[in-house]
């Protein structure tokens, strides 16, 4: 593997990522399936990085879960990003920042369909002139949540408490990094690093002492999709997505999957659960599974933040070995008591702090 | 090449003849080519005839030159070459050849970045010397072969089809099997171009007696495996399936692209690029030797992708284009 | 375990590398001819089985060299053995002495291993 070739490859690849001053737009199901990632990066990018982070409390879904799936269709879609982009100009923001990399997919191909066909563009004005009486600035800067963490991942790695180092070998963790398809797949200038090897979460893994792992399906979706999961029967498409990333990622003995999406941790996840209840199968060392983490969640542990109140508890695949290899102290016992859980949340303002 | 059959050729009309070569030796990339195609005879045969026929005192070989201006006066042409020096002309033809596409471009095949990706270029090379390997020594023992690498791509810009790597891959096929006795060789094809005179014969060899594998699809992407062989993924479009297997070594059929020595003259020299970014001739079927520019004329890879038979015959059409012009016969 | 309302979708890509070859090189061994297939079809389109029944010989052909043979083994019977294939190939293949040995080559792998 020479990785001056990827170097070149990444060197053209390169995005223009905005430095302060984001609009926020939340994910519609992240926060329940890892709550505490979206808390932990307004925590990193208000505190630590002393950013201005704005979220609109109108602000809805961007429905990209709809349109993928044929509920919503593309006009009504269109229609609700210009009313997103409308409240961003009305606060008086011009970089958007979405949290899920489904929004920055349908962004990034709303912006890209009416840069080509402007009268689609004048058309969704009028319409949401007429359904809400907004106007709408279109946004400056777009760039995803994971963007900004690479951006600053220098500052995340100056603070770090913790490094992504196993602490009894004293080698770097093998890491997977998995990017979302909607990332840079459909517009490959707009995602770091390009389509084939994204370099947005190996920048973020490799400067906070990680090592990436390459294998053969890195490419390959994770299965979520939307329509394949939807309907319970299709469901086994999807596992089988996931299956065979976890079938060629093995051999290479990784110790943690990072992701920047919210569907794809879910899914890698979750879904080693059911592969071990329909085949038996475990993917990790020691019979135990590969324990999956949002980019958000790593930059939290690297920077020392309780492993609770990232809300690691609720992943599926225990996060323990890989806490044991950082050299992260927690509790077992603490682990579902709400009353820690609660005592983090006390007197914290979550808006626009 | 075009340029040394030329210069011979006018030589022989008893004309004098500068021949402005930028590398450090004439003949282009035929001193990189181990066995030419269809009959797999040695390249330094027609290197040794090249060379002959441009053995003349008339002849001027200025290697290492490139030229930095060109203009005209009345019926003369002033070049002033990178080392300052001002030749004049009354004819010029341009045999800028051709550069092979930089297979870095392709990124989903790992050139660069896998150990054990190479192109035909590189595997001539290995033929040069002997000996196929991969990077740790080894002998391969599967070997894949990708065509249209770099052309008929509309992601790298290259519409049109290199028309040689088809028949180059059959060749390469056969000499791997050749050199490595149990070797398997699968060549991964969108379409079988096999153009040329004996060219079909080739590919019938290749099947009959070397039991070379053919398999029609695109190579989407490569990767690594955990003992470092490459593993490919390629629609069996004849199947209805896709594809999955294993290699040592992946050859990837890079194409022919206008060269940087062209694009730098074309620039100086107002000289017409078509859609294809070779130079564009006057006339596709009687003027292919014409450019834009009176007195100016082209021979060889400049103009499209060719074969060693077409570069020649085009560079000794490229003469008489001369002649005419000189003779004041063309219009 | 848990019923969870689906199964794991078997993948369908062909793994070469897994698949067992023997019947090609069965065929291989007996008709050199078989090499030069460039699966043009020309067979299977004046085949008198392959205008009712799901039986194209260029398919088969390639399944067997790709080691697919568990799609091929039954249905290789239904060959009339007219002939009209080998009138039509351009490449000279003897194609029914290809669809002979196939039937021999899993004839043979049925009752021992070849």
């Amino acid at each position: 593997m020479n990785i001056e070739g990827k170097k070149a490859i990444w060197k053209d690849y390169q995005k223009e990522i905005a430095d302060d001053k984001f609009f926020y737009v939340r994910s519609c199901v992240r926060q329940n399936f890892f709550p505490g990632s979206e808390t932990a990066f307004l925590k990193i990018m208000r505190d630590e990085l002393k950013k201005d982070v704005y979220e609109h409390p109108c602000h809805t879904t961007c429905t990209g879960i709809g349109y993928h799936s044929d509920i919503v269709p593309v006009e009504t879609t269109m229609t609700v990003v210009a009313r997103q982009f409308a409240l961003m100009t009305e606060a008086g923001y011009e970089n958007l920042l979405p949290s899920c990399i489904t929004s920055f997919g349908l962004y990034t191909e709303i912006l890209d369909t009416w840069h080509h066909f402007p009268e689609v563009e004048a058309k969704v004005r009028e319409q949401l002139r007429k359904a809400t009486g907004r106007e709408f600035v279109k946004p400056k800067n777009l760039a995803h949540a994971s963007d900004v963490i690479y951006k600053f991942r220098k500052e995340i790695a100056a603070k770090a408490k913790f490094k992504l180092i196993n602490k009894n070998t004293g080698e770097p963790l093998k890491v997977v990094d998995h990017i979302g398809c909607h990332y840079s797949k459909m517009f490959p200038s707009k995602g770091v690093g390009g389509a084939e090897y994204p370099y947005v979460l190996t920048g973020m893994v490799e400067e906070w002492g990680g090592q990436i792992i390459d294998y053969p399906e890195r490419r390959h979706c994770c299965g979520f999709g939307f329509r394949q999961f939807l309907v319970q029967a299709n469901r086994g498409f999807s596992v089988a997505c996931s299956k065979e990333k976890f079938e060629s990622m093995k051999p290479f003995k990784p110790d943690m999957i990072i992701t920047n999406c919210p569907g794809c941790p879910m899914f890698l996840d979750r879904w080693q659960y059911v592969i071990n209840e329909m085949e038996g199968k475990r993917y990790g060392q020691n019979g135990e599974g590969i324990p999956v983490f949002t980019y958000e969640e790593v930059a939290g542990l690297v920077l020392g933040y309780h492993p609770w109140e990232l809300g690691l508890q609720m992943h599926q695949t225990d996060c323990e070995p890989v806490l044991d290899k950082m050299g992260i102290e927690y509790s077992g016992e603490d682990k579902y008591n709400l009353e820690l859980g609660r005592e983090y949340s006390k007197g914290h303002k979550f808006i626009n702090v | 090449m075009a340029g040394l059959e030329a210069a011979g050729r006018l030589s022989m009309s008893g004309f004098e003849v500068s021949l402005l070569e930028k590398e450090n030796k004439t003949g282009g990339h035929l001193n990189n080519w181990h066995k030419l195609f269809p009959d797999r005879r040695s390249s330094s045969e027609v290197m040794e005839y090249l060379e002959k026929i441009s053995q003349s005192d008339v002849i001027k070989v200025h290697t290492k030159t490139t030229i930095e201006k060109l203009s005209k006066n009345k019926n003369r042409f002033s070049i002033i070459t990178n080392n300052g020096k001002e030749l004049l002309a009354d004819a010029i033809i341009v045999a800028t050849g051709f550069d092979i596409f930089k297979s870095a471009r392709k990124e989903e095949y790992g050139y660069g970045i896998y150990d054990n990706v190479i192109t035909s270029a590189d595997l001539e090379d290995m033929f040069r010397k002997d000996k196929i390997s991969l990077m740790n020594g080894n002998t391969p023992k599967t070997i894949g072969i990708v065509h249209c690498v770099g052309s008929r791509d509309e992601k790298v810009g290259n519409l049109y089809c290199s028309k040689l790597c088809c028949v180059t891959a059959v060749k390469q096929a056969i000499e791997i099997r050749e050199l490595i006795a149990d070797s398997k060789v699968f060549c991964f094809y969108m379409d079988m171009r096999m153009g040329g005179a004996y060219y079909e014969e080739l590919y019938r060899e290749a099947q009959e007696t070397y039991g070379v594998n053919f398999i029609r699809g695109k190579v989407s992407e490569a990767g690594v495996t955990i003992d470092n062989r490459l593993v490919v993924k390629v629609e069996d479009t004849l199947a209805g399936r896709p594809l999955k297997m294993e290699l040592d070594m992946l050859v990837l059929m890079a194409g022919m692209e206008m060269s940087e020595g062209g694009k730098k003259f074309a620039g100086i020299s107002g000289l017409k690029t078509g859609e294809n970014k070779f130079f564009d001739a006057s006339d596709h079927h009687f003027g292919s030797n014409k450019s834009n520019e009176k007195g100016i004329f082209y021979a060889g890879t400049c103009t499209a992708p060719m074969n060693i038979t077409e570069t020649i015959s085009h560079a000794r059409a490229a003469v008489a284009e001369v002649l005419d012009y000189l003779n004041d016969r063309s219009e | 375990m848990e019923k969870f309302g689906f199964t794991v979708s078997k993948g369908r890509q062909i793994d070469y590398d897994a698949n067992d070859r023997s019947i090609a090189e069965y065929i291989f061994d007996r008709e050199p001819s078989f090499r030069l297939c460039i699966e043009c079809g020309g067979c299977s389109a004046t085949c008198t089985t392959g205008n009712f029944t799901r039986f194209s010989l260029r398919e088969f052909n390639i399944l067997i060299k790709r080691g697919e043979n568990e799609m091929v083994r039954d249905k290789i019977k239904r060959c009339m053995l007219c002939g009209k294939c080998t009138l039509v190939c351009p490449r000279g293949v003897n194609t029914r002495n290809i669809v002979f040995l196939a039937k021999e080559a899993f004839k043979k792998s049925n009752d021992y291993a070849i």
